[in-house]
């Protein structure tokens, strides 16, 4: 997958110099909050601050569901090109049946529940990295196949289920210190993330093999190994998503997954982790996911259609990355 | 020498091996399926298929991938559904803007040499809010110059069969014999190597994104033509199909090494997949994972073969 390391002057170089700037900016996640920041801005001119403020505090809720998956598919990306991870929306749909099935509507089954939705996200992730490594084929073929099977898995499973539990339901959609709780553990699961990616061996691993996996090879990463525990802390996040959406929503649908697919690689990359892989950020998840909520909120007060939302998410995406630019990646 | 070369052919042959494994089955569970008639509705939406998988082709020989086919294939349909039938002159505008657009975005891909798998992520948002600004609920209605096409009897063999091999006959001359086919390989191959022989990358990309995107034209029009109305959402499968086609085609997302004839294969193959399944009586829930399950087995066997073949 890494051959030729020798990046050829590319047609591009001279292309602009706003690339280089924004490549050369510490702190790629910045542009992320300033676009996030302006359409706040932008909907307190239009519609005043107080409905700004309800924006911003739905935004809390619904773009948090952005940022798990965003934080999983970006672990996948940092960890090199080629990398992807497609399965996320069948293993949420997955562990949201499963874990809701387990609990059975009620409160004292609730941990049991939680222990297997967490077992389907490690489960899934394994999978997901016996066949990359078995079969030697791109991540992006070998995590579409098992989402395929996870998927029929999750359809068995979905008959007959009862609501989540009531005290999981409270807890998902309650507060503390006037913050959602959903927010409160993604923000520790950031904190944990971003420690765990600039601070330890095992994150500047990761980042070495998405730099360079020969490289970091050599230098004694223990590539294969790092590969795997990507894969399965993607698919245990995903899990986890599954459940807190289920809880959200009152109930696990087998599809509550399908549009985070997408979204999960849009905020990574309008967050600012390098689309190649070996460079991520954890607070861009964030930035981007509550630029892209925002925006479609915005959207949709002025009266835009699905449609229009759609067009402008795309070419939003394609912006971003064409201005960031890239480089050769094999 | 010897065994590797029967290997390698082996290798070679297991698009058509798992074809019939499929299609043989399918004609002891249902004998009656073996005639004219039986082969047309088994394969009758190979033909949208196939050619999507074509355009998915025309991209991984560039060595990028294309995440928005399917919902470009639904965009086509769409506009297909729609202007096409009303006013017939802005419709074709609309296509070869389309066409247009895509053969820009490879370029740009190559241009600014950024990651297409994101670029087409995006691309997929477009089309897909672009179907749905048009066609903003399932209807819509095929123009009767397709819909009379797509029901046209071909004599003797069954149309989608005589569709499919005349597109897989022409796409192959002309990807692997023309002097052109091999210029556009070589720029997936070997991009080093062609440019210094002077070659321009970005022409090179901008004609694969530009074929992929007129198989998608054609895919659009057929499908319209078979479901005689539209939706945005037809055809959003067709991208991770037709992934999934080319590879169990014997193609390989690296190098430029695609199989016009074996993809073509795997796109049957797996429009037949499910009829297979659901012949074996094997419960629609299970279907979609079995597709997957087919995937990793084929998958597995190449891998196999290879290994023994020819050891790294």
């Amino acid at each position: 997958m890494n051959g030729a390391p020798s990046p050829a002057p590319s047609d591009g170089e001279s292309a602009s110099t706003l690339a280089a700037r924004v490549r050369a900016t510490p702190m790629p996640w910045l542009w992320s909050f300033v676009g996030a920041a302006l359409v706040g801005l932008a909907t307190a001119a239009v519609f005043g601050f107080a409905i700004a403020g309800n924006v911003v505090e739905t935004a809390l809720v619904f773009a948090i569901f952005m940022v798990f998956v965003g934080l999983g598919q970006m672990l996948v990306i940092t960890a090199g090109p080629g990398n992807i991870d497609l399965s996320m929306p069948s293993a949420i749909a997955l562990s949201g049946v499963l874990g809701v099935q387990w609990m059975k509507g009620a409160d004292g089954l609730i941990a049991a529940g939680i222990a297997v939705a967490l077992a389907v996200g490690v489960l899934v992730g394994i999978a997901n990295y016996l066949l990359i490594r078995a079969l030697r084929i791109p991540p992006i073929i070998a995590t579409l196949s098992s989402s395929f099977i996870i998927q029929s898995v999750a359809i068995t499973q979905s008959r007959g289920m009862p609501p989540p539990p009531p005290a999981l339901q409270a807890f998902a959609t309650g507060r503390l210190l006037g913050v959602p709780n959903l927010t409160w553990i993604a923000l520790a699961l950031s904190v944990a993330l971003a420690l765990l990616l600039h601070r330890t061996v095992a994150g500047r691993s990761l980042s070495a093999l998405g730099q360079n996996a020969r490289a970091a090879w050599l230098a004694g990463v223990k590539v294969e190994r790092v590969r795997a525990v990507t894969y399965v802390l993607s698919a245990t996040i995903a899990a986890f998503t599954g459940l807190l959406l289920a809880a959200v929503s009152g109930g696990a649908a087998l599809d509550m997954g399908v549009e985070y697919m997408l979204i999960s690689v849009a905020v990574v990359v309008i967050g600012g982790t390098q689309v190649t892989g070996g460079k991520a950020t954890v607070a861009g998840v964030w930035g981007a996911s509550m630029f892209l909520y925002l925006t479609n909120a915005i959207l949709n007060a002025v009266g835009a259609g699905a449609g229009v939302r759609s067009v402008v998410y795309g070419l939003l995406i394609i912006a971003v990355v064409v201005v960031a630019g890239g480089r050769p990646a094999r | 020498m010897n065994r590797t070369l029967d290997r390698a052919r082996v290798r070679a042959l297991l698009p058509a091996l798992s074809l019939v494994a499929v299609l043989v089955p399918i004609f002891v569970l249902q004998p009656t399926t073996f005639s004219y008639f039986g082969i047309g509705l088994l394969l009758n939406l190979a033909v949208p298929l196939v050619l999507a998988t074509l355009a998915q082709l025309a991209i991984i020989t560039a060595n990028d991938l294309d995440l928005s086919i399917g919902p470009f294939v639904s965009l086509v349909a769409c506009i297909g559904a729609t202007l096409l039938v009303h006013r017939p002159l802005v419709g074709v505008a609309a296509l070869a803007g389309c066409v247009l657009l895509y053969a820009a975005v490879g370029a740009l891909v190559e241009y600014r040499q950024i990651p297409s798998i994101v670029v087409t992520l995006g691309l997929s948002f477009v089309w897909n809010g672009l179907a749905v600004l048009l066609l903003p609920s399932p209807g819509g209605t095929s123009p009767a110059w397709i819909a009379s096409a797509m029901g046209y009897q071909t004599p003797l063999v069954a149309a989608p069969i005589v569709w499919s091999t005349a597109i897989a006959l022409g796409a192959h001359l002309l990807l692997m014999r023309s002097s052109t086919g091999v210029r556009l390989r070589g720029s997936g191959g070997n991009p080093r190597a062609m440019r210094r022989f002077g070659w321009s990358l970005v022409r090179a990309k901008a004609t694969l994104y530009g074929v992929a995107a007129l198989f998608g034209v054609l895919s659009g029009l057929c499908l319209l033509g078979l479901t005689t109305s539209a939706d945005a959402n037809l055809a959003l499968r067709y991208t991770l199909l037709s992934i999934a086609a080319v590879i169990l085609g014997g193609g390989e997302f690296v190098g430029g090494r695609v199989s016009v004839i074996g993809a073509v294969l795997g796109a049957i193959t797996l429009t037949l997949a499910a009829s297979f399944l659901a012949f074996l009586n094997v419960s629609p829930d299970w279907q979609v994972g079995m597709q997957g399950a087919i995937l990793i087995v084929v998958l597995s066997l190449r891998v196999l073969l290879q290994r023994r073949g020819a050891p790294r």
